[in-house]
């Protein structure tokens, strides 16, 4: 009885996280401009988002942003999170503190302060802008990401590798590298997950037309959501969906007790 | 590892450009005012204008505004208008994280418990939802709860297959057609609906890690489930939730575009006034000063967490067992 009461609040829960997702994908099938009525099912909206330049374009914008964010500040907060190990411990916490602080504060707050940053030097605000805003936010989650597995490291490694005559680049990516690897790769994932989802920061620091998804949406709220976008965020939803089911699938089939898988989990993050 | 200084060098510039100036430029928007330089206008027998200085010096480009230190923006925070508009965003964010901690820790202790086959699955599930943006969701509520909404339609369905259930309705003074939106309650709707994972998933993460050995060793010493809980789950589990609480509080705080889109333009958040500064009113100097409040306001509530955090050794709470 306690078990079915406690099943029952989680499925609860879910249902209040699901019920707009679920409104959302059915009234991209639906037949009628209004989003209270169903005129019968439809495949148009998929369509016509093919079509849509506006939808497309800004599409293109979140995409060619999020990777090339996350490639850059990956790379950046890598190199950020090796030079930080290297560091004696004062300046070290020093640095940290620092770097955390895009985290610590809200998201209006990072977009206003880079709006200012931009305003005092001059550049015009547009895609570029917008990139080096989101490399700007994205590279401390890469450095805290990275941080645990280079002191999971073993110190000796990087000796012994130069020792036996690797110069420094080779011995960090012969050995270093693959060592903080899964590090890495979160850091990466985290990184490209935050710059497609960001609205707040990217309101304020882009310009000239140049918009992604998200501004897009907003400007799109205020006069009402073509179900176009619905059929976008479906077919986004199904994907990111199907992946996420496939990888926690093979997983428990591997390992059906393994405690690591948590740590897939926390990917979004 | 040998030490290389060259790594530094490029992220320290790094950091110091895109995190430090940037600050620095907030506190110094923050802290000052545009003014308009005193002038008169002379039109010269040749046609040409010039424009003279209070202190009699003559320039021929018309004087733009000065930017002085000033501390009146400080001052115009605590009108009033903005007062309420500060004391409704803690009011509505501290709500919204009350009612994500009510809500989500059953949740998380419940998928540390043996109830679910596949708790990694279910706990995916919870945080799937965060993929789809966030503004197309909260804007998929609008649908859901409007005047001619979907609830609203199911309430009317309701009621007219059932007479008993509309005249209850009816003599209890409920309109045919219920106003969900565009007030408090639905802005703390939508900002719960957005922030519930931010509240589970660090709780989660912390029960999951608790020693399972000091749970069978209370209960072998004849502590109930209730007492178990209380003197080994929860203590253990306040790291993760002074995380949550962080990780929904800050958000809630600063929001505008929840508050925009539930609370239709009529419930106003500090976040709202910040945006508008750099759009219609266009006064950045008193936006920065509301983001320096904002950011001045979340560090020391981290503070304060942090405190309650090292206060708290749960290790203390154990040994009496």
């Amino acid at each position: 009885m306690a078990k079915k009461l406690r099943k029952a609040y989680v499925g609860l829960i879910m249902a209040f996280l699901y019920a707009p997702i679920v409104m959302l994908i059915l009234y991209s099938f639906n037949n009628s401009k209004s989003r209270a009525k169903w005129g019968g099912f439809t495949l148009k909206w998929y369509r016509e988002l093919f079509a849509d330049e506006a939808i497309m374009s800004a599409l293109g914008t979140t995409l060619s942003i999020g990777i090339l964010a996350a490639v850059i500040s990956t790379a950046l907060g890598t190199v950020g999170a090796i030079a930080l190990f290297q560091m004696k411990r004062r300046p070290r916490q020093a640095m940290l503190s620092v770097v955390n602080l895009p985290m610590l504060n809200s998201e209006v707050v990072t977009g206003v302060s880079l709006m200012l940053l931009f305003a005092m030097a001059r550049i015009q605000l547009g895609y570029v802008t917008l990139l080096l805003s989101h490399v700007a936010f994205c590279v401390p989650y890469v450095v805290l990401s990275v941080m645990p597995k280079l002191r999971q490291l073993d110190p000796n490694l990087a000796e012994a590798a130069q020792d036996l005559g690797a110069t420094p680049l080779q011995g960090f990516f012969r050995v270093i590298l693959p060592d903080i690897m899964p590090g890495v790769f979160s850091g990466f994932i985290m990184a490209l997950t935050m710059s497609i989802d960001d609205f707040v920061v990217s309101f304020f620091t882009t310009g000239s037309g140049v918009s992604n998804l998200s501004i897009t949406i907003y400007t799109m709220a205020k006069r009402g959501i073509s179900p176009k976008i619905n059929a976008l965020s479906t077919i986004i939803f199904v994907c990111v969906f199907v992946l996420l089911i496939g990888i926690n699938l093979s997983d428990l089939r591997k390992d059906p007790r393994s405690q690591d898988k948590v740590d897939k989990v926390r990917i979004p993050y | 590892m040998k030490r290389n200084k060259a790594l530094a060098v490029p992220f320290m510039l790094w950091a110091a450009i895109f995190i430090v100036v940037p600050l620095v430029m907030i506190v110094w928007y923050g802290v000052t005012v545009e003014e308009p330089i005193p002038y008169t206008e002379i039109v010269q027998e040749d046609g040409t204008t010039v424009f003279q200085l209070e202190d009699g010096s003559v320039t021929a480009v018309r004087p733009q505004k000065k930017t002085v230190v000033s501390l009146s923006n400080f001052r115009r925070m605590f009108e009033p208008t903005y007062l309420r508009l500060l004391l409704r965003s803690f009011k509505v964010a501290i709500i919204t994280t009350l009612i994500c901690l009510l809500l989500g820790y059953p949740v998380a202790l419940i998928l540390t418990g043996t109830d679910f086959k596949r708790p990694a699955l279910w706990l995916m599930l919870l945080i799937l939802p965060m993929w789809m943006n966030f503004l197309l969701r909260t804007y998929s509520w609008m649908s859901i709860l409007e005047n001619n909404g979907i609830l609203n339609n199911w309430i009317a369905s309701l009621r007219e297959m059932l007479p008993a259930f509309d005249e209850w309705l009816t003599s209890r003074g409920v309109r045919r057609r219920i106003i969900f939106l565009y007030n408090e309650n639905a802005v703390i709707l939508g900002m719960v609906y957005n922030y519930l994972s931010f509240m589970i998933m660090p709780i989660y993460t912390v029960i999951e890690k608790i020693d399972k050995s000091l749970l069978e060793a209370a209960a072998d010493l004849g502590a109930s489930p209730v007492k178990s809980f209380t003197r080994v789950t929860l203590p253990y589990s306040i790291p993760g939730v002074l995380e949550g609480i962080t990780m929904v509080f800050v958000p809630a705080v600063t929001t505008f575009v929840i508050s925009q889109l539930m609370g239709g333009g009529k419930v106003p958040l500090i976040g709202d006034i910040i945006q508008n500064q750099f759009g219609k009113s266009s006064d950045w100097h008193f936006g920065a000063t509301l983001s320096l409040l904002v950011m001045v306001v979340v560090l020391a509530f981290m503070g304060a967490l942090n405190k309650i955090d090292k206060d708290d050794e749960p290790v203390k709470e154990v040994r009496i067992l």
